[in-house]
Parts: structure tokens; C-alpha cells; sequence
């Protein structure tokens, strides 16, 4: 398949403090399309500094960044949100919905910014697919404040699928989530890979990263370990294991 | 974007944090109200000032014995008058274009009847008065010109005289006494009212010139001498025939007469209510600004607020003049929802105004245009610096932004 992301030593170093921080030193990889890949490394390594790269959220300093074919250093900053509007799903390690928002109107957002324009009924339709997708159709009318960590969560997922993207990006998707949620976002990511979405995620946990079909580990701004996953863990299967688990603590309870 | 989405979108925001929109459009309410409010009523003191001069009669040229000082439109009053009956008919006479004169005579007097006694404004005037001050009898009719030429001792009385001399009413037929002399009610006057000056236009009793002349005044000389004009485009030359025909009559000496035309007397006149108008209008536009600048300062705490909703936006896709607009709009609308309101509240409080202290108040569409046009002119001008700020917002930035 061909490569859907090509990013040939990047570099980022921030120079707002004293020192300039490099963040990202000399990260060359490819991912291709349909690829399923989790990035991992300690706190600090720049992790979350190339999710912003490859989302086009920000610059590299140095090297060349192909996405799709087309070198986005070029593209000027309206360029840019075309892209993150199109091609790219991007799920923040914090959520980042709009407060006093609707699930619905948070998961409209990128829908009015779109270079098509549909109808108000289009977009209310769209949205609520995309809520269907992340099994949370029946909470599109509650704000932010009223949904758990987990069905924010999805929210912001549905809100990074609405334009159809082919590469859905995800900082610490599942950060601050119990096991069993977690297990039931990464569901919803393997059936979008399923379907033919790339999907990039960055994690701390090992065996979330097990759930991915290729595991690359990042220290000190560099790329130090790139495996494919072989005993992936299959979402559905792991939801069972831990239904059955709780009804037995419950039953000895 | 499509238009009608960013004006979804700046609604939603607005309604999001309702209160301070309301407080913030409160502003511009109050100022839009002022301006509407001030501006009515300086108008509606100016058509009254307007209405009140008119009232005096049309294409109204007077001619005032003493030579004019600036501004005083009786200079030299009370020096020995020199005006004549003779010099009134000449120019009645020789002057084209002028349709009546009538030479007049003022006074004050006791005037008694039915053992009552009233001070009131004895004038001497001829026949023709009443038709150049636009005034109708309500009862009986005006001396007539034998009345005139025979120095007859009656007079026709306006309402105010009625009222203190002839209680029960029905004076036309019977007597009053002016300096002791019987005069015969003919006719009298319908009402007009108080004139902008503030005297009483209806304390009046009308004698015929010459019995004024003879029998009050006893002397020869007149307090003035209205003219009436054919028509308005006339008056310049008129006034400036009488000037030069009274001129040629003094042969040289020093003029010791004043001709005004009514145009001066109502252009002094609005000129006042005018400057008020403009100050109060002046007054109340600064508390538009000052709304104004309410405006930019809430959207000024609403970019640094929503900087990171700014970010979010910014990251799923929207340009920076999506947001610059978005902005804008907002401001827009607080201050056109401002101005609509404000429209209301001038309006309604415009008429409470005119009800309570019965001002004339006279709503003006040029200040509900100008009011609109401006607070609009307002949210743009007052939303554009902060919308700018948004705009140029980097999107991780914002996005960090706690
Ligand atoms: N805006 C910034 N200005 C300066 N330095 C920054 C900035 N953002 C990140 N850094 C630095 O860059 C390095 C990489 O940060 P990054 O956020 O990419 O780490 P991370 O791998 O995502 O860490 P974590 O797992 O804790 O999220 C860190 O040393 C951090 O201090
Ligand atoms: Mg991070």
C-alpha cells in the first residue's frame, strides 16, 4: 500500500526558554495507509511533539514532511487547516471539547469549517452517524460536563471522524481512563482500522499498545524501536474476558 | 464558512454567556436610548419653537422704531419713537408686493368691567391684523374700517380677557373701560395660546390704531408697523424698499429705525433649541462610545477566555478569518441587538417624556438611522481588534493555553 506518512529527519526544537529544547531530533519514518501504530517512550521523549507535527498543529524546524504525497512544509496556514479539516482526525490527550457545547454540536464542529458546504440537516445527520459510531448516539444532547472521561473521549473520536479522514491521530487516547474503558476505545479504533482508517497513537500503557499492529518507541527526541505487534490483542475478545471477570467478583462477593 | 454558520455559531456563543452579553449590550442600549430620547426632544422644542413662530404670521416684515443693536430686537426701545401713521400708509402706498400694513400701537392697561379689573395688552391695530396674524373671530366680527377712520371706541378681546372680565360669558355687545373710556366689545378672538416668548397671546384687547393714538397713547407716534408680503422670495427686497423709503424720509440723519423680517426672528429662535439639540445629542453620543468601548473590552476578555476554544477551532480546520469573523459577528450582533433595543427604549421613553411633562417630542428617523448606523459602526470598529487577536492565535498555542 502506499505511504499515506513520510517524514524524513524531522527536527523540532522549541527556543522559547533560556535553552532551546530538542524535542525531535532526526525522526525519519513511513507508515502506510491501513497501518495501526502506537508510539511509545518516557515522559518528555517528544512524543506528543510529533503527534503535533503529523497533524499539522505545528512546524518542524528541520526535515521534510510528506503527507499523502504533498511536502506540508510549503503549505501556508489556511493550507494547513484545509488539511487537519480533510485528512486528519486528531484526538487530544485532554479531550479539548468545547464546555457548555453540546456533544452533538462539539462533534458539528469540523463540519462547518469544511470546504463543502452542507445543509444545518446534513451536518445534525452526519454527526449523529459519527456519535452512532462511537456508541454514543443517545448522549448528543448533554454538554462535556455531564459525560464521564470515557464518553468524552468518544466524543472527541466521533468529532475526529466526521470529515471521513484517512488517518486518525491520538495523544494518550486512553490516558486517564480505567482498563475496561479503554478497552472499549480501542475496540472503536480497531473497527476503524477495519474499515480502512490509519490510525497513530501515542500510549503509555504496554498493553494498550498490544491492541496496535506495529509498536514504535521514542527516547530523547529519536526513534529507538520500530516492531510489529504479533500476539495483537483483539478488543471484542478482551471486553468478554472482563464482563465475565466482574460478574464472577460479583458472584463470590 | 458559510455566512449564515458563522452567525450560528457567534449566536451560540453569545447565548452561551447570556448575562454578560445582556450587560454588556446594556451599554449600547443606554446610549443608542439617549441619543434617540435627547434628540426628540431638543426637535420637538424646535418645531414648537417653529410652530410658535408661524404662528405669528406669514411673511412677517416689522419695522421698530430705534436703531438696531446686535441681537436686540427692540433696540432702542422706550426713545423717543419716531415712526408716523403717515410713514405706514406711504409705504403702504408706494411699496409693491406688500399685501397689508398695520400700523400698531401697544400698551399696557387696566381694563374694567362688570366690576372686575384685569392689566391687560391694549393694541392698537387696523383692520387687517387679524388676517396677517392668521387669526379668526370666534364671535361677533372685527371693527371695521369706518371703526377706523373714525377712531370708534370698540374692540374685539382674546380669551384671557374673556375669562377675568366676563365670568359668564357672552361678552359681545356690552362695555369694558380702558382709561375710563367705554370701549364696545365687537367680536371676540378665538385662542392661540402662548407665543415663544412665553406671553400670553390671548390677554388681549384690539382697538382700531387711531383710537389707540387719540384716545390712549395721545400721541402721535407708532410702536411699529407690520408689513405682510405677498410672498416669501419678496421679503429681501421689501425690507430693503421700506429701509431705503424710510431712509430717504429722514433725509441722511442717523436711521432710528429697525425693519426685521420674521426669517431673523425665527432663525434667532431655532438657533437656541438648535445649539441645545446638538449638546444634548453631543452628550449622549459620548455614552455611546462609552458602550462602545464596553463592547471591546468583553470581547476583549472573551478572546483571552476562549483562547483555547479559539485553538480548537483553529485545530479541526477553521481559517483565521473564520474566527475573525466569528468575532466580529459577535460584536455585531450585541451591539445591533444593543441598538434595536436602544431604539425601543428612546422611543418608549421619548413619548413617557412627552406624556408625563407634556413636551412636545418629536421622534426623528435621521437619529434612529444615525443611532443603528453607529452602534453597528461601533461593533465593528470597537470587535475588530479583539476579533484580530483571535484570529492570529497559533493553534497549539492557543490550545496550551490555561
Ligand atoms: N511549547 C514548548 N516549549 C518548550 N519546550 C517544550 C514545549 N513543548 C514541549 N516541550 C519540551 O519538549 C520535550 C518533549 O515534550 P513532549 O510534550 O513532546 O513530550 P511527551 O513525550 O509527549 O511527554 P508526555 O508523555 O509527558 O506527554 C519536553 O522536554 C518538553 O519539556
Ligand atoms: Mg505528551
Amino acid at each position: 500500500m502506499s505511504h499515506v506518512v513520510q517524514l524524513e529527519d524531522i527536527h523540532k526544537t522549541y527556543e522559547s526558554g533560556e535553552v532551546p529544547v530538542l524535542a525531535v531530533r532526526g525522526v525519519t519514518l513511513t507508515i502506510a495507509g491501513g497501518e495501526f501504530v502506537a508510539i511509545m517512550g518516557a515522559s518528555g521523549s517528544g512524543k506528543s511533539t510529533l503527534m503535533n507535527l503529523l497533524g499539522c498543529l505545528d512546524r518542524p524546524t528541520r526535515g521534510r514532511y510528506l503527507l499523502g504525497g504533498t511536502d506540508v512544509s510549503n503549505l501556508d496556514r489556511n493550507e494547513l487547516a484545509d488539511l487537519r479539516n480533510q485528512k486528519l482526525g486528531f484526538i487530544f490527550q485532554g479531550f479539548n471539547l468545547l464546555s457548555r457545547t453540546t456533544a452533538l454540536e462539539n462533534v458539528e464542529l469540523p463540519m462547518l469549517y469544511g470546504r463543502r458546504h452542507f445543509s444545518t440537516r446534513e451536518v445534525r445527520e452526519r454527526a449523529r452517524q459519527s456519535l452512532d459510531i462511537v456508541g454514543l448516539s443517545n448522549r448528543a444532547d448533554h454538554f462535556p460536563s455531564q459525560l464521564s472521561g470515557g464518553q468524552q473521549q468518544r466524543v472527541a473520536i466521533a468529532r475526529a471522524l466526521i470529515n471521513e479522514p484517512q488517518i486518525l491521530l491520538a495523544d494518550e487516547p486512553t490516558g486517564n481512563l480505567d482498563s475496561k474503558t479503554s478497552v472499549e476505545i480501542m475496540g472503536v479504533f480497531q473497527k476503524l482500522n477495519a474499515q480502512g482508517i490509519t490510525v497513530v497513537m501515542v500510549t503509555h500503557e504496554l498493553d494498550i499498545a498490544h491492541y496496535c499492529k506495529r509498536n514504535l518507541i521514542m527516547r530523547d527526541g529519536r526513534l529507538v524501536s520500530d516492531t510489529p505487534v504479533v500476539d495483537r490483542l483483539v478488543a471484542t475478545e478482551q471486553m468478554q474476558r472482563i464482563v465475565t471477570a466482574e460478574t464472577d467478583a460479583k458472584l463470590i462477593a | 464558512m458559510r455566512f449564515i454558520n458563522v452567525i450560528k455559531v457567534a449566536l451560540r456563543a453569545l447565548r452561551r454567556s447570556a448575562m454578560r452579553s445582556i450587560l454588556t449590550a446594556l451599554g449600547i442600549i443606554i446610549g443608542v436610548a439617549a441619543v434617540i430620547a435627547m434628540v426628540s426632544i431638543g426637535n420637538g422644542a424646535k418645531s414648537q419653537v417653529e410652530a410658535s413662530i408661524a404662528s405669528l404670521g406669514q411673511n412677517i416684515i416689522s419695522v421698530f422704531p430705534g436703531s438696531a443693536t446686535t441681537g436686540g430686537m427692540h433696540g432702542g426701545w422706550g426713545s423717543a419713537s419716531s415712526l408716523t401713521v403717515d410713514e405706514a400708509l406711504s409705504i403702504r402706498r408706494e411699496i409693491s408686493g406688500i399685501v397689508a400694513v398695520s400700523p400698531e400701537m401697544r400698551d399696557r392697561q387696566q381694563v374694567l368691567a362688570n366690576g372686575l379689573n384685569w392689566n391687560s395688552s391694549v393694541n392698537g391695530e387696523d383692520v387687517t391684523y387679524l388676517d396677517i396674524r392668521l387669526w379668526t373671530i370666534a364671535e361677533g366680527e372685527m371693527f371695521t374700517e369706518a371703526d377706523v377712520n373714525s377712531a370708534a371706541k370698540v374692540c374685539v378681546i382674546g380669551q384671557t380677557v374673556v375669562a377675568k372680565l366676563f365670568p359668564d360669558g357672552d361678552p359681545v355687545g356690552r362695555s369694558l373701560r380702558i382709561r375710563n373710556l367705554p370701549f364696545k366689545v365687537v367680536g371676540v378672538l378665538k385662542a392661540k395660546g402662548f407665543n415663544y416668548f412665553g406671553s400670553d397671546q390671548d390677554d388681549v384687547v384690539i382697538i382700531p390704531y387711531t383710537s389707540h393714538l387719540k384716545r390712549i397713547a395721545r400721541r402721535p407716534n407708532l410702536n411699529s408697523i407690520i408689513i405682510q408680503a405677498e410672498s416669501p422670495d419678496q421679503m429681501t427686497r421689501i425690507q430693503q424698499d421700506v429701509t431705503d423709503f424710510l431712509q430717504q424720509r429722514r433725509n441722511g440723519r442717523d436711521p432710528d429705525f429697525t425693519v426685521r423680517n420674521q426669517q431673523e426672528l425665527a432663525e434667532a429662535a431655532t438657533a437656541t433649541t438648535k445649539t441645545m439639540t446638538v449638546l444634548l445629542g453631543a452628550i449622549a453620543g459620548v455614552s455611546l462610545i462609552v458602550g462602545g468601548i464596553g463592547i471591546m473590552n468583553i470581547m476583549l476578555v472573551s478572546v483571552t477566555e476562549r483562547t483555547r476554544e479559539i485553538g480548537i477551532r483553529l485545530a479541526v480546520g477553521a481559517h483565521g478569518r473564520d474566527v475573525l469573523t466569528q468575532f466580529l459577528v459577535e460584536a455585531i450582533i450585541l451591539s445591533v441587538m444593543g441598538g434595536t433595543l436602544g431604539i425601543l427604549l428612546g422611543v418608549g421613553s421619548s413619548q413617557l417624556i412627552s406624556r408625563l411633562n407634556g413636551w412636545p417630542v418629536l421622534i426623528s428617523t435621521s437619529a434612529i438611522f444615525g443611532a443603528v448606523a453607529f452602534s453597528a459602526a461601533i461593533g465593528v470598529f470597537f470587535g475588530f481588534y479583539p476579533a484580530r487577536k483571535a484570529a492570529q492565535l497559533d493553534p497549539i498555542e492557543a490550545l496550551r493555553y490555561e
